[in-house]
Order: C-alpha cells, then structure tokens, then sequence
C-alpha cells in the first residue's frame, strides 16, 4: 500500500500550542506553512463523533489575524460584503475578490463595540497574499495590523456554551456571529459565537503567552477533547462549507461557488467592488458551472479530483470528497455544469476506472445547529 | 506450519502450503487511521505479485493494497466491507482483506522476514 508522504525538509511555523499538541500526541503535519496537528491518539472518527456529541477544542493559530484601522469602509473595494452596515458586535463572512471577480480567499470580519477598527480573520494559506493585496487596494486610507503572533482557540459543539460560560461568566448571552472582548480563564479575549463546524460553538482570539493557559483551561473541563485537522476536514465537509483552495479559489466566482449570500444585498445594488462588473453580470445571466453537494449512493468515497460524469460525458469535478462520520457514510462537493446542478440529478464519479452512481444532493449534510436567538 | 512475511508497502502475507492470505500491517492501520471503506478483490481474479488488489480508505485518504505474492484470489473477507473498522481492530488477524490459492512459493520467499520488517519500520 501507498505510505503518506513524509515531511518535507521546508521550515515550517509553529503555534504556541506546539508544545501542547505533542504533549497531547498529536500526529504533526504540514499545513498551510505551520506544523499542525492532523489528529490526537483518540483518531479522526472518535474526535469528529465527540464536537458533535460534547465539544472539541481546536487550534485555528496559522489563520491570519489582523486589525484594519482608518477608512474601514474601503475594505468594500475588495469584498462584495456589506462592510458599513455591519453593526456593533457582529462579525460577518466576507468573500476577498479578485479584479476579474474571482474568490482570492474567505474570510471573516468584526466590529467591536467602541471600537473604530475592524478585527479580520483569514485563512492561513493566503494570509501574507491576503494583507499584501488589502493593503495595496486600500491604500493610505486604510492601516492593516497583521497580528500573526496572536493566538486562535475553537471551541465547537453542543457543551461549548456550557463549557466556556465556566471559564467567562456571560459569554453564553452571545448568539451566532456575535463578537466581544472578553476575560476567558483571566485571560484577555476576542470571543465570537462562530466557528466552521455547524455546531454551536466559539472562537477565541488570545494573546500568544496566552493560548497555552486557556487551552488548558478548556481542556480540563470534562466536556472538551482536543480535535485535530482531519476532523475539521470532515466536520465542515458535512456542514457544507467551503475549504479554499479546493472549493474555491481564483479559478471561480462567488456565482459559480454558490456563495451569493455573502454578496450584501446594498452591494447588488451599487457594486463598487473589484470585479463587480463580472460578478453582477454573472448574477444576472447565470454560470456555466456551480458548486454543489453530492451524495455517492454506495459506500466508496469519492476523493478531491474525482471527475463526474453524466451519462458518459465529463461534466465536473469534485474539489472536496470522503467520509461523513456523522452522516455515517460518503459524501462530496463539486463543481458540475449548470444544468446538472439541480438537486436530485444523477451523477456518475469515476473512482478508479468505474463509474459510482451519486446524487446532487442539498447541503449542509448534516443541519446546522446555531445558536440564532 | 505457516510462516508470514511482508512488503515494504507495508502488506503481509501468510502462508499455509499454496495458500496465502493477505493484510495490511499493523504499523500500516495505524498510519492510515479510522479505516472507512475497503474493496476487495473478486473471487477467481488471478493477481500477480506487485499487482494492486485491493483499496483501503481512511477518513483521511485512499490507499491502493498490493498482493505480495501471485494467485487465484480464492476469498475476501466480507466481513471487512460490512465494518471495515476492523482492519483497525485486527490488522493482523481478523483484520485480512484476501486469500490466494496456487500461490507461487519464489514469491514469498523474496519477502522480508517479520524480524526484517520490524528492521525495516524502525528505520522509517
């Protein structure tokens, strides 16, 4: 059988939960630049079970955190997002476009109450690329403060509320994408009720002589077990959310991956941002391809690059395939031609030389489970 | 009398006069983690030494099994396809993905020892 890949010889950067993720046996890799945790001794399976059933811990540290002081509105040249009308409190998604109107990265955005900078979160593969272009978009009127020496906790599942409320009293009355500063553990905190999993949960922003504390802290409860990448791989497979790089990147828009709803409805409208000619234009006009959830009716996962098929005919290709713990079985996302989009079409995935019947099926694959009011 | 050898694919092989039976090591269930799904080789299918028989999926990814030695595959362990779990469970017992019968005994006897792959783990 084929081995993994072994490390490579580039040097790779490490959070301040390094230490922590070996003490805890984490099985360490390379991802996006950082030496990162894939799972813990407990496995993929039983870590993905848990944030479901109790809650998980994660380290999101590689992701780029940054403050954007000045003329915040003009980050609307670079995002199809309602920036100015984000109230205080809130945290929203945004997409980062490209002049030609494509997805350069997702990522999120805060305003803090009394506070005049936006808080940005993105991802960590694009981070420095992300800032460099903000910056240049934005010009002087704007400062980006990149703080990558921050640390970023996930605390997700359905004890998360129950869990962090023990460590910062209060910090349950958030409701979904609501953000404030907060004390977690003693500690000095960002703490938004989000997070890529579908379930209940939190993010929390610390100082980096901090993480390691409060990580601990989290961990001590009995709820809580530390969850690696690969679970929050197939977590936020199942809730149906996107991975850049692989469900969207420079190649697609916001039309194709289906992210319309992070367009602002005020944006529609006025446009005004890069690409937004292309982008309102596709709107109007439609796609020739989309991103849609696909459930193979057998139980052979169909990995990332599986070409799909109808009746013979290439019409796509899966950017995010494998295995639903949750939804006890396989599932995937692609990108097929338009008029196999709708729900309910037949597919065929070509996995090793034979076609599996699928079905574009309706995403998440497993329901959301936001706390909303 | 049976003897089990195996590949630095990380397959093993057990031998019980020409037939063999066939797994993945246990240094190679854990490296893959939770296995989800696994394919198995029809029954009658002939498969040289090397040739890919077999597919073992983990949440993480799909890895190709080859057969160590050449033959006619005579079983597959179904059990496998209803909870393939245990490969995790038994790597190397229950957890067997196939048999060969007629199998070529200068096949085997190219394979590395039990001693000689825990050598050869070791160095990995």
């Amino acid at each position: 059988m084929d081995t993994p890949a072994s490390l490579t010889s580039v040097s790779l950067r490490r959070t301040p939960l390094y230490a922590l993720h070996l003490e805890l046996g984490g099985k360490m890799v390379p991802f996006a630049g950082y030496e990162m945790p894939v799972q813990y001794p407990a496995g993929i399976l039983k870590e993905h079970l848990h944030t479901r059933d109790k809650a998980g811990l994660f380290d999101v540290s590689h992701m780029g955190q940054a403050f954007l002081g000045g003329d915040t509105a003009a980050l609307e040249k670079v995002t199809p997002a309602d920036v100015t009308g984000l109230k205080e409190g809130m945290q929203r998604y945004g997409l980062l476009l490209t002049h030609q109107g494509t997805i350069k990265d997702d990522f999120m955005f805060s305003r803090l109450a009394g506070e005049a900078p936006l808080y940005l979160v993105v991802n960590a593969g694009t981070k420095q690329g992300d800032f460099d272009y903000i910056g240049a978009e934005l010009k002087s009127s704007a400062s980006l403060t990149p703080r990558f020496d921050r640390a970023l906790l996930a605390l997700q599942g359905p004890a998360a509320a129950a869990v962090l409320e023990r460590l910062s009293p209060g910090i349950s009355n958030l409701i979904f994408m609501q953000v404030t500063r907060a004390t977690v553990a003693g500690a000095p905190a960002i703490v938004s009720r989000t997070g890529y999993t579908g379930e209940d949960g939190f993010e929390i922003s610390l100082e980096g002589a901090d993480a390691e504390r409060v990580a601990r802290a989290l961990l001590g409860e009995a709820e809580v077990m530390p969850i690696g990448l690969g679970a929050r791989d197939s977590l936020r497979l199942e809730a149906g959310l996107c991975l850049y790089g692989h469900d969207m990147d420079e190649t697609v828009d916001p039309v194709e991956a289906n992210l319309v709803w992070a367009i602002g409805k005020r944006r529609k409208s006025e446009g005004g941002f890069a690409g937004a000619d292309t982008v309102l234009d596709k709107l109007l006009n439609g796609v020739a391809k989309k991103r849609v959830g696909i459930l193979p009716e057998g139980r052979a996962p169909a990995r990332e690059g599986t070409e799909i098929a109808v009746s013979g005919t290439i019409v796509g290709k899966v950017t995010s395939g494998g295995f639903g713990p949750s939804l006890n079985g396989p599932l995937a996302m692609g990108y097929v031609q338009s008029e196999f989009a709708g729900e309910g079409t037949r597919l065929e995935l070509m996995v090793r030389g034979k076609a599996l019947p699928a079905v574009v099926a309706p995403m998440p694959f497993v329901p959301h489970r936001y706390r909303r009011k | 009398m049976s003897e089990t050898r195996f590949t630095d694919q990380h397959e093993w092989v057990r031998l019980e006069g020409d037939t063999a039976t066939v797994g993945i090591t246990k240094y190679a269930a854990e490296a893959l983690g939770d296995v989800v799904f696994v394919e198995l080789p029809q029954k009658g299918r002939k498969v040289g030494a090397g040739a890919e028989a077999a597919v073992v999926e983990s949440v993480k990814a799909a890895s190709e099994v080859y057969s160590p030695v050449g033959g006619e595959v005579s079983e597959a362990n179904a059990a496998l396809e209803a909870a393939p779990g245990g490969v995790n469970d038994d790597p190397e017992g229950a957890g067997w993905f196939f048999k060969l019968k007629d199998v070529a005994a200068g096949d085997f006897a190219k394979l590395m020892t039990a001693a000689a792959y825990a050598e050869f783990v070791k160095g990995l």
